[in-house]
């Protein structure tokens, strides 16, 4: 199957995404403004910043699963918009996407779950859909006797775990992780943190994880970037405070980050008084 | 000073006069420092027409929407019909596990015509006729309507409820990052399923109610049963029974396209859901009516398009 050894294609270091002055607004509300970043092929890329300012917003807009209100998302250094339907689906394929409440399907099974897209996209015998499921299910720490339970009966890390594995059957290029750890207890977090790091050492992906979990920026970051809400900026100052290292993170001057890394208060609970 | 009020403005409700006011008071920015008061009142004078200007452009964009989302579920369904299994399922959801509300409401329906008929009837001692009554009564509206309403309440709402929690918690975003269409996947099977098995849920009104007036008129209310069918005979055509099955189809359309996309365009959490389930009952049940005049208008004057001289006044 083409999808197999797609991403010999992708040089290691090339850019893989690249979002070009890219804004997106709902409504009268705007989230992001005029961001400008690149993803590079087979680094992991951490986003980090308050809850809403834009981190899942942006990684569905790097999916192309929102399209932006003006700027431009690349992938491989081609504008998504250009494509037509069929293209952008295709494209789509070489991405996977763990959602933030893991989204998996009520009404299916673990096992189909998993097999959604191998079924929907490919022509697969059932034995061999069987096999790469159980595969999916048994890399992500599940036991075979997971596989026929529903998704009501799994517990939040089970299912955290699963829509890993369905992110995963395709053998995506690129796995993009929201908030993979969030509502997770600490012991928990550490598994996910291994899970995507073992996912990156069994093969060359690039990854980009939305987080508030400064542990987990620690373990799987290369890279780090931070947003900043815009309504706590002036017009005109970049939305993205920060790029750098974990480490570099750790010990930036700037208090935004600092604020941010070290899970500070400082005077925002007066600040949300005044309000 | 200006950003202040149109901000006021925006968040009384009326988002589509402030760009206007973003123009004014970027033009004239001594107006609003100079009169604060009468720009207040300005406002306050505004407020109705506005907000009615404003429920109106949110109605006719409402309309809009619901008719893009009509035509791309169309266009999705003629480029591959979905998988049967899924197909099925929303069948057996639609049909089969209608069919018990049906009867019970269409059995009940035609007996209390019956009651409530037979007095007046009773009266010209015309109580043999009564079945002329109940049974066109019953074929050219109310099986299809009682059908209609049962299919958007015990269907309608239960899909964009599961329409909504599935769009709330990510799912139909997941469908599409798995490479499925949620209108090929979501749409269309609950379309199919609305639109081809709403004809035989009338029927099965039809033919419960069709018995429940004529237990209550020949066994209960003494009416002769030889005369109640003959009377019946004479006046309910086939052309009525075919006009009442084919009006369902359009009830049944209406209902699924309405209740999918409530349940696609549905708010945040909880209440979300709850409130895309009550408006897609309300809006389909809306709909089933004035869908019904405009078809039995087109349909009775078919009829005289087809049979040009008036059958049968007596």
């Amino acid at each position: 199957m083409s999808f197999e050894n797609r991403f010999n294609s992708d040089e290691i270091g090339s850019s893989i995404i690249e979002l070009k002055n890219v804004s997106r607004q709902f409504g009268t509300q705007q989230v992001l403004r005029d961001i400008t970043m690149q993803v590079y092929s087979g680094e992991t890329l951490v986003l980090i910043g308050e809850s809403g300012c834009g981190k899942s917003v942006m990684m569905k807009l790097m999916m192309g699963l929102l399209e932006s209100s003006s700027g431009d998302v690349l992938w491989n250094g081609v504008p998504i918009a250009g494509r037509s339907d069929g293209e952008l689906v295709q494209d789509r394929l070489r991405f996977g996407f763990l959602f933030q409440g893991a989204a998996l399907f009520d009404s299916m099974s673990v096992f189909e779950n998993v097999a959604f897209g191998l079924r929907q996209n490919t022509k697969m015998s059932e034995e061999y859909i069987r096999h790469s499921v159980m595969n999916r299910i048994q890399d992500v720490g599940l036991s075979a006797a997971s596989a026929s339970k529903m998704p009501s009966q799994l517990s939040g890390g089970m299912r955290k775990r699963v829509g890993l594995a369905r992110a995963m059957a395709l053998m995506p290029d690129i796995i993009l992780y929201d908030e993979p750890t969030t509502g997770l207890d600490p012991i928990m977090t550490d598994v996910i943190n291994t899970l995507i790091l073992k996912t990156r050492s069994r093969r060359p992906v690039t990854s980009v994880v939305v987080t508030h979990e400064m542990s987990t920026v620690r373990k799987v970051a290369d890279r780090v970037l931070m947003f900043y809400p815009l309504s706590r900026l002036q017009p005109g100052e970049p939305q993205i405070v920060f790029e750098g290292t974990p480490e570099q993170a750790f010990s930036s001057l700037d208090p935004r980050v600092s604020q941010f890394v070290y899970g500070e208060a400082r005077d925002r609970l007066e600040e949300l008084a005044a309000a | 000073m200006p950003g202040l009020c149109c901000f006021g403005v925006s968040r009384i409700g009326l988002p589509l006069i402030s760009p206007s006011a973003v123009d004014f008071a970027s033009q004239f920015p001594h107006f609003h420092g100079r009169d604060a008061v009468s720009t207040a009142s300005t406002a306050d004078s505004r407020n109705l027409i506005h907000s009615l200007g404003g429920e109106t452009i949110r109605f006719v964009e409402g309309l809009g929407d619901l008719a893009l989302f009509t035509l791309t579920t169309l266009r999705w369904m003629t480029r591959g019909l979905p998988r049967r299994s899924v197909v099925l399922q929303s069948m057996y959801e639609v049909g089969v596990r209608s069919i018990g509300v049906v009867l019970i409401t269409g059995m009940f329906i035609g007996m209390v015509l019956a009651v409530q008929g037979y007095e007046q009837f009773h009266l010209m001692r015309m109580e043999t006729r009564i079945g002329a009554v109940i049974n066109i009564a019953l074929v050219k509206e109310l099986g299809p309507v009682l059908a209609a309403t049962m299919l958007a309440g015990r269907v309608g709402s239960a899909m964009a409820a599961e329409l909504g929690t599935m769009r709330v918690t990510e799912q139909i975003d997941a469908l599409r990052a798995l490479g499925a269409n949620p209108y090929q996947y979501l749409v269309v099977p609950r379309f199919l399923a609305c639109f081809l098995l709403i004809p035989l849920l009338t029927a099965f009104a039809d033919a419960i109610g069709i018995f429940g007036g004529w237990l209550l008129s020949t066994q209960v209310l003494g009416v002769d049963s030889a005369f109640y069918w003959h009377h019946s005979l004479d006046y309910v055509a086939a052309y009525d029974v075919l006009t009442g099955l084919l009006k369902s189809m359009f009830f049944g359309a209406a209902i699924a396209v309405i209740s999918c996309h409530r349940g696609f365009n549905c708010g945040a959490g909880a209440e979300g859901v709850g409130r895309a389930a009550t408006e897609s009952f309300v809006l389909s049940f809306v709909a089933i009516l004035v869908t019904d005049f405009f078809v039995t208008i087109f349909t009775t004057h078919l009829y005289y398009v087809i049979w040009p001289a008036p059958v049968s006044l007596l």
